[in-house]
């Protein structure tokens, strides 16, 4: 037995000088960027070019309050160089537990290489007073989905490019005028949204979650309800009564859905109202064809258009 | 808070002074198309600069102190760069403040709200139907009531402690300190921990699938507290395939475990080697696949040493689209005691209870597999067997069937049902409810 127990000690003690001389990374001149969702990956390739590695955690489809925190992740964040998270406690069911067993010192909290995005948007639906979970799974801090603002598109990506002028001071120049070209052609392609949603401004809707308080507010649509009950509360019978009473008195006919929720509630309200069902993409990659932020609202205010128009 | 309405109002006056001095510049003589889009630039730009600094009010709001307790500034030095010139004067009330400082060490009497800890507290009620004279359980209880503290300690180290509040007693569960930031990958661990031996031991009660643990884990690996005592842990990710995930954990402990290990001396310290192995076969699909072993030295003294072998696998699927409605997941652990131990006439009344003579090896599974039904509903079987581990020649088998109602991401009530056939062929047929409940921001657990 004493002959096993010191077998299994040298064993142990060989794995840990083996992994002590083992380099920690690869040597790469790119910096490693990891973004949980794939918006703010798409607002830091259009800064970073070609002097970043960008990769997002969570797909564009996925419900990001409730990704799975894999071990496969982990391979991405041990070597990461910095981590954009959008923060606002959006995920905080899954990326904690990630940084701390990442064993990447960098990207722990308060480190060089984090970097919470909230802190340069826009933020609606700060609760004022005291929060408690009667209210639902509300964030505490502030509406999470804050980057479907092309605004605030803009002041991450200013943002992203000081922390890699940080990191890599060397390409400061070259992360400024990637992020000036890409404000100049965020202006252009926002000009032309708000033309194409202003006969519009100021149509009634209702979504399923709050996902969408900023992209209203920028483009003036008014949601006047919501098909959760509560934040993270699946509906109820007596809740979308209310609401599809509340739809016809005010004559509201859109519904916007998120890709990941059940279609039957929205369906048989739009039954109800003689209205429609728009599935909004909230984040690149919710279809293939929406490759980066540009094409995100392309694809979201063409279908929407479309839906004002059909629900005249 | 007096000090961040006077930085908004500061802000404020200057955006608009600003925003005259613009209107007073003389104007070029440009077209008033220029004139509207530069116009146009400088208010979006002085637009943006109010979000970045409305920003970094939040930041600061999160990190500093309020304004009573900012007057008296700690040993720590946390105070905001923004104060006002005001709070710089210590009120009478400061030699308190900083008595308290040294009293509560690095908190600090003054210390804001905002760096306490997460605290959470998760009930599990637990209602039973039926008859199991083997073991046990009362009509209703209040089986735990588990405290979590966790909080990041400082940019090198977090600090998690969970605190199981029985109805008659206080255990702690685990509490310890995680570096986070070592050279070469390392992540360390030092305190009391649940250990690394397969899956089941590392989960706390509330996140099990089920109302109760397997048979084997109570039959072999130490029951419901399982392989938890204090030590050390290191872990590393280890060089692998492309897309392999592999993990190695070592752990060493006191040796203090249930009815596993027992440490008579300071020598008698057991250890605990774990290897994880983990592929997305799909985005939707994975598998995880670990080996472990354990050593230490058994209830019947420094002279009798037990050994633990486990393996285990699981298999999950969960459509990334549908997530939050449907999911899959499969496991499985299979687990090998063997353990020299002396004859029953030595220990005589100090005998476990089931116990023979000479060296046992006792082998133990089970097998689960639960399904997400929809948003709110869950359903399992799980099977079980195990011999037990101080007479490997008695052996129980079990089988459950699962039934899971989630109101919301907070509460959850679940139904088992639960055949087990003792090696004393008694079978005992048993229903339990539970109802689980969280209180509170409780950290997200591993993977």
């Amino acid at each position: 037995m004493k002959l096993r127990s010191k077998l299994f000690g040298i064993v142990v003690s060989a794995m840990l000088v083996v992994m002590l001389l083992l380099p920690s990374a690869a040597e790469a001149k790119k910096l490693k960027v990891i973004t949980t969702l794939t918006d703010l990956a798409s607002l830091t390739q259009e800064v970073g070019g070609d002097k970043v590695d960008v990769e997002a955690l969570a797909k564009g489809y996925q419900d990001p309050h409730f990704v799975e925190p894999k071990p496969s992740f982990l391979l991405k964040l041990r070597n990461a160089d910095l981590l954009i998270l959008v923060g606002l406690e959006l995920e905080i069911g899954w990326l904690p537990p990630l940084i701390t067993q990442s064993g990447n010192g960098k990207i722990q909290p308060g480190g060089l290489g984090y970097l919470d995005a909230s802190q340069f948007a826009q933020i609606l639906e700060i609760p004022q007073g005291s929060v408690t979970r009667a209210e639902g799974d509300v964030h505490p801090m502030g509406n999470p989905h804050y980057w479907l603002d092309s605004d605030n598109g803009r002041r991450i990506a200013k943002g992203i490019a000081a922390k890699l002028s940080a990191l890599d001071p060397g390409d400061q120049a070259y992360f400024q005028q990637r992020e000036q070209d890409f404000e100049t052609r965020l202006a252009e392609a926002d000009k032309k949204w708000l033309t194409l949603m202003a006969p519009y401004h100021g149509r009634k809707v209702v979504t399923y979650h709050r996902s969408w308080p900023n992209f209203a507010k920028h483009f003036g649509l008014d949601v006047i309800g919501y098909i959760e009950p509560r934040p993270g509360i699946p509906p109820t019978p007596s809740h979308t009564i209310d609401l599809v009473n509340q739809m016809k008195r005010e004559g509201v006919k859109i519904e916007l859905i998120e890709p990941y929720f059940d279609l039957k509630t929205p369906n048989s309200i739009a039954s109800m109202v003689n209205g429609k069902v728009v599935v909004l993409m909230p984040s690149v990659g919710g279809k293939p064809e929406i490759t980066d932020y540009f094409k995100l609202f392309d694809y979201d205010i063409a279908l929407l258009t479309k839906a004002f128009e059909e629900t005249k | 808070m007096r000090r961040f309405h006077i930085l908004v109002v500061w802000m404020v006056a200057a955006t608009v002074a600003a925003m005259g001095q613009q209107t007073q510049t003389p104007a070029p003589a440009q077209s008033t198309a220029d004139d509207k889009a530069a116009m146009d630039k400088r208010l979006r730009d002085l637009e943006d600069r109010i979000v970045m600094l409305e920003g970094e009010i939040r930041q600061l709001k999160a990190q500093s102190a309020p304004p009573a307790a900012g007057t008296a500034t700690t040993a720590t030095g946390t105070q905001p760069p923004t104060q006002e010139p005001g709070a710089q004067q210590a009120p009478p009330s400061a030699p308190v403040s900083q008595a308290e400082a040294v009293r509560l060490g690095g908190a600090g009497g003054a210390a804001s709200k905002a760096l306490n800890p997460d605290i959470s507290m998760i009930g599990d009620f637990i209602a039973s139907a039926g008859h199991n004279p083997i073991n046990p359980t009362p009509s209703f209880q209040m089986h735990e009531s588990e405290l979590g503290i966790q909080a990041i300690i400082d940019p090198y180290a977090r600090g998690d402690f969970f605190l199981s509040f029985g109805e008659e007693g206080v255990d702690l569960e685990e509490g310890y300190i995680t570096f986070t930031a070592l050279p070469a990958s390392f992540v360390a661990r030092a305190g009391k921990m649940r250990a690394a031996f397969g899956k089941v031991n590392t989960l706390h009660n509330h996140v099990l699938p089920w109302v109760n643990r397997p048979l084997v884990t109570q039959n072999l690996v130490g029951g419901e507290d399982g392989i938890d005592d204090a030590g050390v842990s290191v872990q590393r990710i280890l060089p692998a395939p492309k897309n392999w995930f592999m993990e190695f954990t070592g752990q060493v402990y006191r040796g203090d475990s249930s009815d596993i290990y027992r440490a008579e001396n300071k020598n008698d310290v057991s250890v605990v080697g774990h290897l994880r192995t983990y592929k997305d076969l799909t985005e939707s699909t994975n598998l995880d696949l670990g080996g472990s072993y354990s050593r230490g030295h058994n209830l019947f003294g420094t002279d009798f040493i037990t050994n633990l072998y486990g393996i285990d696998a699981t298999f999950r699927w969960k459509p990334l689209q549908r997530a939050i409605y449907h999911s899959f997941v499969a496991r499985s652990e299979f687990i090998w005691r063997q353990q020299n131990q002396p004859s029953i006439t030595v220990c005589g009344t100090t005998c476990p209870p089931f116990s023979t003579s000479g060296f046992q090896r006792a082998f133990g599974f089970y097998t689960s597999a639960d399904y997400q039904l929809g948003r709110r509903w869950f359903l399992g079987a799980r099977i079980d067997r195990s011999d037990r581990p101080f007479n490997a020649s008695l052996v129980d088998n079990g089988g459950s069937l699962v039934l899971t109602y989630w109101p919301s991401e907070f509460a959850q009530l679940r139904a088992q049902y639960q055949l087990t056939r003792y090696a004393e062929n008694f079978d005992s047929h048993e229903l339990f409810v539970q109802l689980q409940f969280a209180l509170g921001a409780h950290g997200a657990h591993p993977f």
